[in-house]
Parts: structure tokens; sequence; C-alpha cells
């Protein structure tokens, strides 16, 4: 599935919850179910570091694909990094770089990405574009 | 309790509102406190009828103002009741007031190898400044360390009492903790030993009545907006025979004497550090906030907050996996905790949709947060317009915090 359709499916998904509880329920339950980041990413080199909540985020690259692993120390962060992975993880560098990530504000979690709240996620996605431009560079060059 | 709490909530429109659909519910208060009508009018009044520079025209206006804003310095020394009038510098807040002991009694008293001596639950503003001025003076930082209820352990600050300490620097309420500490003893084990100290009163001043005279500190300050007050504007006391040896702070107008390009000569106290146009709109809306808390009149809010916390305590005891931060004998109106299994930025948030807005985090006391093992705190802190109404709904919300992470 390309960043668009993951996008558009989560889009699909909350469109179920017609209450913030249940919404924030079910971000809640993604964060649980994030797979556990190895400790050995979890680390200062990994770690973005917000006011309020951390992130630690650890990227590779496999036939042409970028995979991202991440995590927070908070639950709600973690579930949003969760979606973020879910849409950004296993694509191609340029689509990386490219999404506009609108699913965000579709389903309402916008002030989660607003650098006020300092929670580490506006940090995280500009540091997945970063890697990801990283790895386009890589691959142009060899 | 001789005031009304619902003619008093009516004196702040701000807590009439809903947020997120809710009722609002403010315990932000140690971050900054809602203000009542009276101060707002104060500042309309005095931008609609009074606006006009100090100190230099001849004109009526400007006379009227320069009367005003020093009618205003009058208040303020009777608020604290400090000997002089001279002796109350106004500033942008705490974080200046600290910035302007810690550059200008450094430069003159502070040499290479000399010690200043902060706690172990100082504010950011209470650390830093004192962090640059040994960096720039060669001096060295020295701390005084807490116990695990987050009180200051007074045997060991005698210890680091020496010949070389030249200033200790206390705040008079921990902000992250709600620890009232023992000003008195700190300051007359220091001046046994002829050390002056600062007192960072920023969380002190809403809650209790301050006497500098009284304390006999050397220096005092605190932030207009954490007492009712307006943003943008801040008191230092100091001492005299310290404020007539220090340097200026700033370089600019209001604070001279005489300028030529061959030198200059500055103006006598209080106006040696208040360079510049200072903030008269703000200071008026001060006078009037420290009007309204003298109105109210200090025991009878201590009284009520101390009621309260009690209550507070009480309900939040009952919640499961909790853990309270800073446990001191002597505390006022704070409680910060946290939940074992849940992160204090999970709590914040779920409370912000309920219309309870709460701290969370390490309130600029990295070092304290530190000391206790956790990554930040969730903060309740009172101001004399909170109910115990406001408390159930908190607890309300906790126990949905709980349902949702626990
Ligand atoms: C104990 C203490 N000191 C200093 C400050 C700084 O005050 P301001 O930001 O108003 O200068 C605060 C404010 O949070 C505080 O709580």
């Amino acid at each position: 599935m390309t960043i668009k359709e993951k996008e558009q499916e989560i889009i699909s998904e909350f469109e179920m919850f017609d209450d913030w509880l249940d919404k924030y329920n079910y971000i809640i339950e993604i964060g649980k179910s994030v797979p556990v980041i190895d400790s050995q990413y979890k680390q200062d080199q990994y770690l973005i570091k917000g006011c309020q909540s951390q992130v630690w985020l650890h990227a590779s690259m496999e036939d042409g694909r970028v995979i991202f692993k991440a995590d927070s120390d908070a639950l709600i962060t973690r579930g949003i990094v969760g979606l973020l992975i879910r849409v950004l993880s296993n694509q191609p560098p340029q689509d990386i770089v490219d999404a506009d990530l609108a699913f965000i504000d579709a389903i309402g979690l916008k002030e989660h990405l607003s650098p006020t709240r300092s929670n580490g996620l506006v940090n995280m996605i500009k540091q997945m574009k970063l890697y990801a431009l990283a790895f386009k560079a890589k691959q142009q060059g060899t | 309790m001789s005031f009304n709490i619902e003619q008093l909530r009516r004196e702040f429109p701000l807590l009439s509102q809903e947020v997120n659909g809710k009722p609002l519910v403010y315990f932000d208060n140690a971050a900054t406190t809602q203000k009542p009508k009276a101060v707002v009018e104060r500042l309309i009044e005095y931008y609609y009828k009074e606006n006009s520079n100090i100190h230099r025209g001849a004109h009526y206006l400007s006379q009227q103002a320069t009367e005003t804003y020093e009618n205003a310095r009058e208040t303020t020394r009777l608020y604290l009741n400090a000997a002089f009038s001279h002796e109350i510098i106004f500033s942008r807040g705490t974080t200046e007031a600290i910035n302007l002991v810690a550059s200008s009694f450094s430069k003159k008293f502070v040499n290479p190898g000399d010690e200043i001596l902060i706690s172990a639950m100082e504010h950011h503003s209470n650390i830093v400044p004192w962090q640059m001025a040994c960096q720039e003076r060669g001096a060295i930082l020295k701390v005084i360390p807490m116990n695990e209820k987050g009180e200051l352990i007074l045997e060991e600050y005698e210890k680091l009492l020496s010949n070389n300490t030249r200033i200790v620097a206390v705040t008079h309420v921990s902000n992250a903790l709600g620890t009232i500490n023992p000003i008195e003893e700190i300051i007359s084990l220091a001046h046994q030993k002829g050390i002056p100290v600062l007192i960072d009163g920023a969380q002190a001043v809403p809650h209790m009545k301050v006497d500098v005279q009284a304390l006999d500190c050397d220096f005092y300050c605190f932030s207009g907006h954490k007492l009712y007050g307006p943003m943008g504007v801040g008191v230092l006391y100091g001492k005299e025979e310290w404020l007539q040896q220090m340097p200026p702070y700033q370089g600019g107008g209001e604070m001279i004497k005489e300028v030529r390009f061959t030198g200059t000569t500055y103006n006598e106290l209080p106006f040696k550090f208040e360079a510049g146009t200072p903030n008269v709109g703000d200071v008026l809306g001060l006078e009037a906030a420290l009007r309204f808390v003298s109105y109210l009149r200090h025991d009878e809010i201590s009284a009520y907050e101390d009621q309260l916390m009690q209550y507070g305590m009480e309900q939040l005891q009952t919640l499961e996996n909790i853990r309270f931060i800073g446990t001191a004998e002597k505390k006022t109106s704070v409680i910060s905790f946290i939940f074992n299994d849940i992160h204090p930025y999970d709590t914040g948030i779920i409370l912000d949709k309920l219309g309870i807005a709460v701290r969370t985090g390490h309130h600029c006391a990295q070092p304290t947060m530190d000391f206790f093992e956790v990554p930040g705190t969730v903060r309740v802190s009172f101001a004399v317009y909170n109910t115990r109404q406001e408390i159930d709904i908190l607890v309300e919300g906790l126990k949905k915090v709980r349902t949702l992470f626990g």
C-alpha cells in the first residue's frame, strides 16, 4: 500500500468514533501494541527529546525501502508514533520526503503535532524525513 | 471563611468559560494565576486616561503618571514592609530580578574561588543566572541537598556555609514540590557569617504574608503574574546597603545622572536599576493586585487554601498507584504526583480533554525531577478561587485516566 492508501485506511478506522474518549482509547490500544523497540536503540543517539515526552527513532534501509522503528515513554505519544510508523515505514524514501501526513488533521489529532505540545512528535517527523533524504542520497550515490 | 467564593469567582471572568466542552477547572495557578477585574480595569484606565512617559515631562500627564508610578512603589514597599521605597526595584519578573542580582552583585563581590550557594529544589531561574555568574567570575556553585520528603537538610547547609560563600540564593516555596523552606533559619545562619541571602518568593507571595524586615533577607523577588497581577512585571526588594554598592545592571535612560562622552554618573536608587522606560501600566496593575490580595487578607487566603490542599490530599490519596512527590511537613498550595504506571503527559492530555488544566512535566526544575527519579510530575496548584467541587471533578477525571491506562 502507498502512503496515501494507508492514510486513507486510518481515516476510515477513525470515522467509527464519535466520541473523543473512544478515539483516545483506540490510540492507547495502538500505543500498547506497538512492538517494543530493542533496548539497544533506546539510547541517546536515537533519542528525540521533547519537554513532555520523548521518542526514540531508528531507521534502516531494506530493498529500497526505509524501515522505521520507534518508541515513546508516554502511551498517547506512543500510539501516534505507531500510526506514523504504520504510514511511513516500509516506503520508498522519496515518498516519505513528499508525504504531507494530512491524515493527522483528518482524524483530529493535529493538536498533538503542535510544537507547543513539546512531546517529541514534530521533531520525530522531521527526523524521519531527514533519514529518508539521507537514504535517498546514498542510493543515488551508489 | 469570610469571603463568598461564588462572588469571588465572578471577579475572574476567565474562570466561567468552557474548555473542550467542559466547564474549565483551572489548577495551574503556580504557573500563572487568573486576573481579577480590578487588575484588568486598572490597566484599561491607565491606557485610556493616564498613559504618559514618566520622570521626564513637565506636562500634566507625565507628572501624574510619575506620581502614580511612585505611589505604586510605595504600595509595594508597604506590602513587603520594606524600610524604604527606594529598596523596591520593578523588573519584568522573578527571572529578571534574580538575573539582576546574580550579575550586579557578582561583579562587585564575587571573585575566583568564591562560592555561591543555592538549593537542590530551585527553579531554573534561580540556577542558571548563578551558573552564568560563576562562569564569569570563576566562582563555584554549591548546592544544599534535600531529603526524600523534599525538605532541605539544614545540617548540610550549615556545613556548606564557608568563608568563601559570597551569597545564598534559596526559594521560599518550591514550585515543583510545594515545600515551604525554613528561610528564617537559613537567613540567620548565613548572617552569622556575614553572608547575604536572596529569597525567590515567586511561589510564596501568593500564599502568605511576607515581611522582608522581619525575615531580614537581603534580597527578595517575586512576579506579578503569579499574584493575580499582569504578566511582564515583578519586584526586586534589596537592602539599601547592598543596592548602593552594586553596579547598574543595564545602561540607558532613567538610570543616569549625567552622560558625557568622557563618562557617565549614575542615578540614585531605585532608578539606577531601572534603565529605560519602565512598564508603568503593568506596575499599576500589580498595585491593583496587591490591593486585591490585601483586601481579601492573607490569613484568610492561607486558611482557605490550606483547607483546599488538605481536602485535595485526602481525596487524591484514595487513588490507586499514586505517588506524591514532595511530602514536606510544611507545604502550601501545590500537590505534585505521578501514577507509578502512567506517564504524566498521558494524565495531562486526558485531564485537558476533561477541561481540567494542570501542569505536567519537569516544572522548570529538572534537578528536582532527577532527584526523585521521575520524568516529570502532574502538578495541581491552588489559588484562592478554587473550590472543593473542582477537586471532586479532578478526582473523577483521574479515575477516568486510571481506567484508560491502568
Ligand atoms: C519558584 C519560581 N521561581 C522563579 C520563577 C520564574 O518566574 P517568572 O517566569 O515569572 O520570571 C517561577 C515561575 O515559574 C517559580 O515558580
